[in-house]
């Protein structure tokens, strides 16, 4: 349908369309300068505290001083692979253990209890212990973040696999296909936009695991640095290190919505 | 040939047990086009799944020569990640008979039957009453010896239904295949069976059976001969609506 001749109606509609795209882009990237430009001016103007609330300028600056000592890639890139780590081991074992749950009714039941609990527990509380078993390097970090990632990844895909439409499980049950077979031609396709959605939620969770493990055990990383920030009341450090987490979450958030594109297209 | 010989069927729930069929008998001949009608929950569904063979009967024994069975479901269940071709594709993928010859043939199956030009679409870019021929086509990819069909046109408006019936009726004639039709749909059964079985309510035994010999084997002629209305009336006292 590329018809070019639109009625005059129509071309007014896509104006109206393509203008309220430009608003909400404009809007976007204005109220981030906003914001950014009122902390830089009060700051200067001593309205409030840089030395407490930073400011843009002293983010730059810190950036620039972690760039030239040569660590600024060294923590992005161990805080990137714990978080990294743990969010493919979370996912790819949560996914393992929602296919045998969703086998065996009766596995599910027996183990239902369990998740529950361990879903609800907030998993800080095991820091000690996983000092003690694990130890202070980045295994323990990475344990950690497969600890808060992994009970979404298996309760979410689990849903995704009950959720597959009953009409097309007999369908397969009447082609005389097994568990197996039911699994690689129906369950696993019908489930990707859960197992996009696990993605999304896994990645903050994944995160939040990573800065958590950083927090109780860590010697070098984002986390690291905005614990050792705000014992030494270096507060440029930590604003500076919350700055790069934001802009790394936001595009690992951005990566699976793209990934998510991609696969959209060829379903 | 499929009998149903003297067959029981009872579920056990928590809440109970329930007999869904009691003494049942009835024989589908080969090539023979049999449509069974009951009021509702009466256990229809449990007959075809018997017939299929994903159930085993309480008591009674079902004789089916031929093993390979066919099911059409009430709605198409097409995957809609996969084009119309894949969809048809799919019984031959589940029973491991993948071979270029088999797909050859479910290929021109879909040809003949006018899915040409739809092989490479996607479900969703089809109409209901073309959907369901998918779901036909899909059914006969695999070559089966009988069919069940478990009401598959009660999901489709009026209009499509009455074109969606002539349309698979045609094809299951055209391809010489024995079938099973379970509906509540009194003037469907006329329209398109050879044999409709008339059941009770639960637990269901046959009332009655009648062969429908009148207006050839086309569903539309049928429609349009005097015996249908009277026919109607006979098989609606027998189910006491």
């Amino acid at each position: 349908m590329k018809n070019t001749n639109y009625s005059r109606e129509h071309l007014a509609y896509l104006k109206k369309e393509r203008n309220k795209k430009i608003i909400i882009t404009v809007s976007r990237i204005l109220i981030l300068l906003l914001l950014l430009g009122f902390w830089e001016l009060f700051a200067q103007l001593k309205v409030i505290d840089p030395f407490i609330t930073s400011s843009p300028s002293r983010v730059a600056i810190t950036i620039a001083d972690l760039y030239k000592n040569g660590t600024l890639f060294f923590h992005i890139g161990i805080t990137l692979a714990e978080t990294l780590a743990g969010f493919l081991i979370a996912v790819v074992l949560g996914y393992a253990i929602a296919v045998v749950l969703w086998a065996s009714d009766t596995v599910h039941k027996v183990v239902e209890p369990y998740i529950v609990v361990l879903n609800s527990l907030p998993k800080i509380a095991l820091g000690p212990l996983i000092i003690i078993w694990i130890g202070t390097g980045y295994d323990a970090i990475i344990f950690m973040t497969v600890l808060v990632s992994i009970i979404v990844c298996i309760m979410n895909m689990l849903a995704g696999f009950i959720a597959v439409d009953k009409t097309k499980l007999l369908l397969m049950k009447a082609m005389g296909a097994n568990k197996l077979t039911t699994l690689r031609k129906l369950i696993i396709p019908a489930s990707i936009p859960a197992l996009m959605n696990t993605l999304k939620v896994a990645v903050g969770l994944a995160w939040i695991g990573s800065i958590m493990g950083e927090y109780i055990v860590s010697k070098a990383g984002l986390g690291y640095l905005i614990v050792y920030g705000g014992q030494v009341f270096k507060l440029d450090l930590v604003m500076t290190a919350t700055f790069i987490l934001c802009v790394l979450a936001g595009g690992m958030y951005g990566m699976i919505t793209l990934i998510e594109k991609i696969v959209n297209r060829y379903r | 040939m499929l009998t149903f010989d003297n067959i029981s069927y009872t579920y056990h729930t928590k809440e109970g047990e329930t007999t869904a069929v009691k003494d049942l008998s009835f024989e589908v001949e080969d090539g023979q086009f049999v449509a069974v009608i009951g009021p509702s929950g009466c256990g229809k569904t449990t007959i075809l799944s018997l017939g299929a063979g994903l159930l085993t009967p309480s008591s009674g024994e079902i004789r089916r020569d031929g093993g390979e069975v066919g099911y059409m479901l009430q709605r198409d269940a097409l995957f809609p990640w996969r084009t119309v071709e894949g969809n048809i594709f799919l019984p031959l993928e589940v029973k491991r008979r993948n071979t270029p010859d088999m797909r050859e043939r479910a290929v021109a199956l879909a040809e003949k039957y006018g899915l040409k030009d739809f092989l490479k679409k996607t479900p969703s870019q089809l109409s209901g009453g073309m959907r369901q021929r998918v779901a036909l086509i899909r059914t006969l990819a695999a070559e089966p010896d009988i069919l069940m069909l478990d009401e598959p046109f009660s999901a489709l408006d009026y209009q499509t239904r009455l074109e969606v019936c002539d349309d698979v009726q045609g094809i299951i004639k055209g391809e010489n295949k024995t079938a099973l039709l379970i509906t509540h749909d009194i003037s469907e059964a006329i329209a398109l069976a050879d044999k409709v079985v008339v059941l009770s309510a639960r637990p269901a035994h046959v009332v009655a059976e009648h062969k429908i010999e009148f207006g050839g084997s086309s569903p539309k002629k049928r429609r349009e001969c005097s015996e249908f209305a009277a026919t109607f009336e006979i098989l609606r006292k027998e189910l006491g609506i």
